[in-house]
């Protein structure tokens, strides 16, 4: 990994977090569907990235995001268990040609029907996570699973906009 | 040994997952409480700069919103000036300071607020350096809005009535028949009151005001109004909803209240073993 690739990426981590603590904190669809797009950075990070940095990654950004959320350690928590879970779950999907070298998983790279295998379970097992934590100690069934599906189907649609719009084949964004 | 090391070496990955959730899950069990610090939520001041640059620039969008209010706020107090101006031929008698006002008021703006988790929290652009004490009672014009949780010199958070976790003491303004007003966590515009027993009689339409008894708020700041009164599973206490006053998706400026005796107050309560919801 060069040292413009470096660049690239922590350049996407700046605008990823800015652009959820700004703009996309005030936005929450129906009342349920939140969005949580900044989990979209940990899961386009290149495919070979092993578990330990991820973990840190998700760490610095989870906490970084709490912040402004008022909720302590809960998107930390969350970030973890995605950021533990990415390396593996690529593993198992690899295709039968094997990955190229220094792929970031993009729908643009991949395809859109690889993409959502991988990124769909992730996101609701994000926002599982989040949602359960959150509610915790409150006797809020119904209103829980539709926050969960509505988030994981809106960020889900927002991050295919988003890597169309703004990231070209190959080479980052 | 070295098996051992070896060992523990293939699952570094996995040890440290555990040691970072271990991490997180103690800053969620020690830093969620009602009184937290304020190093690890938004009234730090680095999120505070931020979200101070935000609210600088998306409040110009309420400004007639805001105004409205302003003007309605300002044409109520005038109707009260009318009421307490002494006529021509009256006498003022000085009453003792024990009856004086216990409280002062402050007031703020609020440049961050969630109203869509189980509980969330307002941040205000006043802290420590501006009088401001963790406990203080929020409220704006239409009603009581929190209660402050952490400070820190320019910044503070509030706990917002839509937490799951915040009670206020209330009461039903014509029968004096008091309860604990609560959010159940699902709609903005509705909170539960807790504690009313079978036999009292309340009525849909009723207003809710603050009771004054846990020396957070003063008595009278309107909370809601009650929207609907079930018999409820409870065998003791009726199941009544409150329509909220405070509109918590348009709160733009609020006023703290601080009450001056309420050290006082609760020495008073520990030391006679009342605990006070």
């Amino acid at each position: 990994m060069n040292s413009s690739r470096v660049l690239v990426l922590t350049i996407s981590f700046i605008l990823f977090s800015l652009v959820q603590i700004i703009v996309l904190k005030n936005l929450v669809l129906f009342g349920m569907a939140f969005c949580f797009l900044h989990v979209l950075f940990l899961l386009l990070l290149p495919i070979e990235t092993k578990t330990i940095p991820s973990l840190f990654i998700g760490f610095v950004l989870g906490l970084f995001v709490d912040l402004f959320y008022d909720t302590v350690g809960i998107h930390t928590a969350s970030m973890l268990v995605i950021a533990y879970l990415r390396s593996p779950w690529i593993k198992v999907l690899t295709p039968t040609g094997g990955y190229d070298d220094n792929m970031r998983p993009t729908i643009l790279n991949v395809g859109i029907g690889w993409f959502s295998t991988y990124s769909l379970p992730l996101f609701l097992i994000y926002n599982l996570v989040f949602f359960f934590i959150e509610n915790l100690g409150t006797e809020l069934f119904l209103p829980v699973v539709q926050k969960i599906i509505a988030s994981t189907i809106f960020v889900f649609v927002l991050s295919i906009i988003v890597q169309l719009l703004f990231y070209r084949r190959r080479r980052g964004i | 040994m070295q098996r051992i090391l070896l060992f523990l070496y293939s699952l570094r990955a996995f040890l440290l997952f555990v040691l970072l959730e271990a991490v997180a899950i103690w800053l969620i069990v020690s830093f969620n409480s009602q009184q937290g610090s304020a190093f690890f939520n938004s009234s730090n001041k680095f999120s505070g700069k931020v979200l101070t640059a935000q609210k600088n620039v998306s409040e110009y969008f309420s400004l007639a919103d805001v105004n409205a209010r302003l003007l309605d706020t300002n044409a109520e107090l005038l109707t009260e000036l009318e009421i307490l101006r002494k006529p021509a031929d009256s006498a003022y008698v000085f009453v003792d300071s024990v009856l004086a006002a216990n409280f002062e008021f402050k007031g703020a703006k609020v440049i961050n607020n969630s109203i869509r988790l189980s509980q969330n929290h307002l941040t205000i652009n006043k802290g420590s350096k501006h009088g401001i004490k963790p406990g203080m009672g929020v409220f704006n014009g239409e009603g009581v809005v929190g209660r402050v949780k952490g400070v820190s010199t320019n910044f503070a958070t509030v706990i917002s009535l839509l937490h799951t976790e915040l009670l206020i003491s209330s009461k039903v303004d014509s029968s004096e028949v008091f309860g604990s007003i609560k959010w159940d966590g699902v709609s903005p515009r509705y909170a539960k009151m807790l504690y009313v027993p079978r036999h009292v009689k309340v009525a849909e339409g009723d207003n809710i005001v603050t009771s004054g008894y846990n020396a957070i708020f003063p008595e009278g700041i309107k909370v809601g109004v009650i929207s609907e009164v079930k018999q409820g599973s409870d065998t003791n206490y009726l199941d009544i909803i409150v329509e909220l006053a405070t509109d918590f998706t348009k709160i733009s400026y609020v006023y703290l209240v601080e009450n001056t005796v309420e050290a006082e107050l609760d020495s008073l309560y520990k030391s006679s073993g009342i605990s006070n919801e």
